[in-house]
Parts: structure tokens; sequence; C-alpha cells
């Protein structure tokens, strides 16, 4: 298991866990990251920037820290 | 009176179906959170005038952000007949838990799927039925921009209204309830909704491959400003020159000879107050209304939060982030709306260093300043770069009191933010907007510069014995008290009066110099271009950019931050900063021999 910061552009993973505080769960939830979800990383900002994920319909850009508290599996 | 609040989560056309509705012109764009405060409207539906209700978008109804509790706190304190709940169809997978969370409150509600040309488009497809019965509400697909379906989901609506809904009070009790719906959320898409399998927006991709490069990205973003300005300046400028040359006609064929029996101070305050004043500021309004044009277009374009991405990084180091940089480019239309879009940050640190470096964005107000002060001291080939060089400058000071406060405000605030997909304004909406910037120009032109036009008139105009203008009427003697602190940095007694009502408001700062001068247009420009070297009028562009923006925005601070302390800190330091960068540089350009 690792967590969605390590994943490459252009790979797939599955969201496993959420390592957050309630109101940061809520918000991560109400955007599509839910346990279960299919999650892209599209691509990474230059000088360790945000991710650019995608997430079913929806694109979404995190902070790498934020990105840590994901939890995925990759298969 | 019948209520309806319309209720969705960010960016989901809410504003958007609210004007189309009741013919409001709520600010719309492609941005979560342009909405951050109520607004209101009345509408004739089925024989009985309604109120209904355009509020901030929420993610959901336990939200601690400022935006969203203000939804929360309306929840709590108004009768509701009926909510209508504003999805974006194609995203409803992870939506449509806000309509279950709305329904668990017990208040009647109808679901509208809104942006239905962007799901057709995508080979998104519904089964309203389906959907309606296991929701147990109306579900209609709308589309707010372009009206489909609007007018009957305003008739589903009206057959709503009569329906049984809790108090504010049994809300209030609700919402401390909390219960899980993802997997009620879960059954209904997955029975409902037919996604195709392949679901890549390709234009929206192609554009963000080249526009968010790794490396090309930045270098395009300044790019594309330098163009969108070059093109407001190149349009603008010959409308406005050609204004200002019809208003000076219409002085000397018309209003000249009308006011020739008039006593000669009332045609006096009348032509040299009042018409100048007001006429020098007038002529740079085609030039604003473009300025906002573009603007809504960048707006609505969702390139916005794009540049959030690029310069997170850039950010984090200034103790702030991509939405902060955001909220400057709004500043650069209006500071008032900008400090005001922060509501959407939780950490009351992220949001006070936020609010702290955007009055230095260079707002149109100032620009309207700089256009005139760079048309009268510079060739037109100059111009623009001039004027481009005051926005790195603001760009600059603003870096600078970031880095400078960021330890006093220090925030762990998680970003995270939605990409919409790449939009285009309909001509309707960039009519609509434009329109708009021009009554707000005038209810503040209505209200700031007549009466400050005056005050300037007055000032330099009493006591009556001694010539206009001159170091005996009363501006002359602020002039001369005010010049220990000026002189250093290259200021002078008239350009001193202008800056004081500048204060109140930049509108005011062209047509104080117009009545100062007792000149308009060109002729105004010739008699200053002889007064001041370009070293002077730089530092008084300086001055203007870096000192506080007007009364509206140190109003707007007060209450965003309910601390008059913090107001108090954002004035001091700007008033300071002003003085040391216009200083550092007239000493600097004399120093080198300019
Ligand atoms: N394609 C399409 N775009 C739409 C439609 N309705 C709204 N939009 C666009 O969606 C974006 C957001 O619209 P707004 O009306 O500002 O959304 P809102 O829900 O009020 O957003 P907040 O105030 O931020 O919560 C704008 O760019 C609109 O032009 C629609 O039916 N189709
Ligand atoms: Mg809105």
């Amino acid at each position: 298991m690792s967590d969605l910061s390590q994943l490459q552009p252009g790979a797939y993973a599955v969201i496993c866990g959420i390592d957050a505080d309630e109101s940061l769960f809520q918000r991560l939830a109400a955007l599509g990251f839910r346990i279960g979800k299919k999650i892209e990383v599209i691509r990474r900002a230059s000088f360790n920037g945000p991710l650019h994920v995608r997430i079913g319909t929806t694109d979404i850009i995190l902070r790498i820290t934020e990105a840590r508290r994901i939890q995925i599996s990759q298969q | 009176m019948k209520r309806i609040a319309l209720l969705g989560m960010p960016n989901t056309g809410k504003s958007t179906f609210f004007n189309r509705v009741s013919g409001a012109s709520a600010r719309v764009g492609n941005w979560p959170g342009i909405t951050v405060d109520l607004m209101a409207a009345k509408l004739l539906l089925g024989g009985h005038i309604v109120e209904i209700i355009d509020l901030p978008g929420i993610y959901d109804l336990h939200g601690f952000s400022d935006d969203e509790s203000v939804v929360r706190h309306f929840l709590e304190n108004n009768d509701v007949d009926l909510a209508v709940i504003v999805l974006n169809g194609s995203q409803i997978d992870r939506q449509l838990s806000l309509a279950l969370q709305v329904r668990a409150l017990g208040l009647p509600c109808i679901l509208l799927l809104n942006m239905s040309d962007e799901a057709k488009k995508s080979g998104i497809t519904f089964n309203l039925p389906g959907m309606q019965q296991q929701l147990q509400m109306p579900v209609m697909q709308i589309s707010a921009k372009h009206g489909n379906g609007c007018a009957e989901a305003l008739k589903e609506a009206a057959r709503h209204l009569a329906e049984k809904h809790p108090s504010p009070a049994d809300i209030r009790e609700q919402l401390k309830n909390d219960d899980t719906i993802e997997n009620q959320m879960e059954a209904i898409v997955k029975s409902t909704v037919h996604y195709p399998a392949q679901l890549d927006d390709v234009v929206t991709s192609r554009i963000d491959r080249v526009l968010l490069h790794p490396w090309l990205g930045l270098p395009l973003f300044f790019a594309a400003m330098y163009l969108l300005f070059q093109f407001i300046f190149t349009l603008g400028t010959p409308l406005q020159e050609g204004i200002a040359w019809a208003l000076d006609l219409f002085r000397a064929d018309v209003l000249e000879p009308l006011l020739q029996p008039a006593p000669g101070w009332f045609s006096g305050l009348m032509l040299d107050g009042i018409y100048n004043g007001i006429g020098t500021v007038a002529a740079f309004i085609p030039i604003i209304v473009l300025f906002f044009l573009v603007m809504t277009m960048v707006e609505d374009s969702g390139y916005l939060s794009r540049a959030a991405f690029l310069v997170d990084a850039l950010m984090a180091k200034m103790g702030l982030d991509g939405r902060g940089f955001v909220m400057m480019l709004m500043g650069f239309g209006c500071n008032v709306p900008a400090l005001m879009g922060t509501r959407v940050m939780r950490s009351r640190n992220m949001r006070l260093l936020t609010m702290l470096v955007i009055p230095l964005s260079l707002c149109s107000a100032r620009l309207q300043v700089f256009l005139f002060m760079t048309a009268t001291l510079f060739t037109p080939k100059q111009a623009p770069l001039v004027l481009f060089s005051l926005y790195m400058v603001s760009f600059a000071t603003i870096f600078l009191t970031a880095v400078i406060y960021k330890g006093r405000y220090s925030s762990t605030e998680p970003f995270i933010l939605e990409l919409p997909p790449y939009r285009f304004p309909t001509p309707r909406q960039i009519w609509l907007r434009g329109w708009q910037e021009v009554r707000h120009f005038l209810t503040r032109a209505s209200k700031f510069i007549i009466i400050g036009v005056l005050l300037v008139w007055a000032l330099t105009n009493f006591p009556s014995d001694v010539p206009a203008a001159s170091a005996g009427t009363i501006a002359g003697m602020i002039g001369t008290w005010l010049a220990p602190v000026l002189n250093p940095v290259g200021i002078d007694g008239q350009l001193a009066i202008a800056l004081i009502f500048g204060f109140v408001a930049k509108e005011i700062v062209v047509g104080a110099l117009a009545v100062i001068y007792g000149l308009q247009g060109d002729a105004l420009m010739q008699v200053m271009a002889t007064k001041l070297d370009w070293v002077q009028g730089m530092s008084f562009m300086l001055f203007t950019l870096i000192y506080t923006p007007c009364l509206s925005t140190i109003a707007t601070l007060k209450n965003e931050s309910k601390s008059i302390g913090f107001m108090m800190l954002s004035l001091l330091w700007s008033l300071g900063l002003a003085w040391v960068v216009s200083f550092v540089f007239y000493q600097t350009a004399r120093a080198l021999g300019y």
C-alpha cells in the first residue's frame, strides 16, 4: 500500500483509505475522494507543486501534503 | 411571501439559473466560490410574488468556511418553502450527496441537473423517472446557461410551494445530526445514470496539455497577460481620446455659450469643477468596460483554477496558496469582491494574510490614474511598457508583504481545488457583466466623484481673494503643510491634494487633477507635462499604486476581518510602504541624474 503522492502521472489506483480530520474528510468526500473510487494522476506541477488528479468526471488539484493523506492500492 | 432557496455545490450554475429566472445580474464565473453572500430577487410565479435566494455554493451542510456558514445561517434563521437543488449533471456521482442531505432536513425540494449541454456532449444519460422515484423528489435536466428547461423548472417549483416545510428551528436541530448517505448515493447513481466508457473531455485535456505544461505554463501565463493587456490598451485608447475630444467640443460649443449669462463663480463651478472633473473621469469608461469584458472571459474560461495550479508552489513559499493568487487576479478588477472571495478559505490566518496583500493589487480604478499619467508623461510607445511594469511592481509589493507577514499569519490550510472544464461565456453573459460594471461605475461616480470634485473645487477656490489653486488657497496651505513629507518623494502640492482625495476613491484622482489645474483633456495633459517630469510622475504613480485603494476597501477589510486592528495594520503598512518605495525610486533616479 502507498499514498497518492507517490503515484506517477498517467497511472491509476484505487483509494483505500483517507486519513484526515472531520472537516477535511468531509471536503474530500464532497469532491469525490471516497474509498473504492478509481483515481488517476494527470500531471504534477513543477517545483513540487500540486498534483492534478481525476476521479470520475471531476478534476481536482491538491498539494502533496494532502495527497499523502490518501492511501491507494495499485492492483 | 413564499421563499425559494437555491442550494448546490460550488460552480454548478446556481447564479446563472438565478439570473436567468429573475433577470438579476448576480456575478457568474467558472470558479468555485464566486458567490460568497446571499442575493435575493422577487419574481412572479403562479400568480404569487415569490422571493428567490441565490446562495454561496456548499460542499455539504456541515461546512466550516465563512461562505458555507452563510448558507447554514440562512437556513437556520429563515423560513424556506422550497429548496431548488442545482447540481452539475455530469458530476452527479459525487454531488448527489448534497441533495440527499438537503432532503434529510425535510425541506420540500426539487432537483435540477444543470449543464445538460455538457452532459449530452460527453454522452452521459439519466433515467430521470427512476431517479425521481428513488429520491422522491422531482428531477429535471436544465441548461441554465442556454435556457433549456428553465421555464419548466420554474413551473415545477410553483407546484411545490404550498407543501409543508420544517421551521428554521427544526432545521437547526436537524443540522446537528449526522447521517451517512454515501451508500444511498452510490446505489442511486449506479441504477439511474449511464456513463460512457471513455469520459475524457478531449478539448479541455488538449488545452491543459499546453497551458499546464511543466515549464511552458508560467511563461504562457505572463505572455497571455501581456497580450490581453495590449489588446485592451490598443483598442481602448482611441476610444478614450475620442470621448475626451467630444466632451471638449461639447463644452466649447454648447455649455460655455449657455452659461455665458450666469455669474462667474457659478459657471466656474459648473464647468471647471463638475464638468471637467466628471468629464475627465468619464473618458475612461470605454477602457474600463473593455477591461471588464476581458476579465469576464478570463473568469468564465476556467483558466483561473489553472493559474492557481501553476503558481501554488511559489505561493506556498510566501505562506499563501493558489487561491490567494486568483484573488489577486480578481483584485485587478476591484479589490472589494476579491477580499470577499477569501471567504472560501477556512483558516483565519490564511484569510488574513491574503486580505493583507489584496489591496496591493492594481485595481481598475488605479488603472485609470495610470492611463492618464502615462499618456501625459510618456510617448505612446513607452506608455504600455510603463503600465505593465506597474503591474509587476504590484506583484512585487504583494510578494514582499506576504513574505514579511507570513510568520505572523502562518497556517496549515489544506489546498484542494476543483478544476472545471474550459467554458466560454455567451454574448448575453458578457453583455450583462459589461453593463453591470458601467452601472457600478456610475453609482460610484454619483456617490464619490461629484462630492469629491466639488470639495476639491472649493479647496482650490477659497479664500476667493487669491488666484485659484495658488499657494494662498486652502489647498495650497495643505500642500505647504505636507511638503516636508512629500517633497522627498517628489510629490508637489497639487498632486498631494489629488492623493488626499484618492484616499476616498481612486476615481476622484484624475477628476481632482482636472479641477486643480482648471483644465480638461489634451490641455490638462499638456500643462501637467510642463510642470512634472517623468521621475516625479512615476513616483506619484508608485505612491498611488501602493497606498490604500479606497474607503470601500477599508470598510470591507474591517467587515471581513471583524477587527479594527487588522484594518489599521493594513492601512498603515500600505501607507508606509508607499512612501518608502516612492522615496527609494525618486532619490535613486535623481541620484542617477534623471
Ligand atoms: N455549459 C454550461 N455551463 C454552465 C451552465 N450553467 C452555468 N454554467 C457555467 O458554469 C460556471 C459557474 O456558474 P455560476 O452560476 O457562477 O455557478 P454558481 O453555482 O453560482 O457558483 P458559486 O457561486 O461559485 O457557488 C459559469 O462559467 C457558467 O457560465 C450550463 O447550463 N451549461
Ligand atoms: Mg454563484
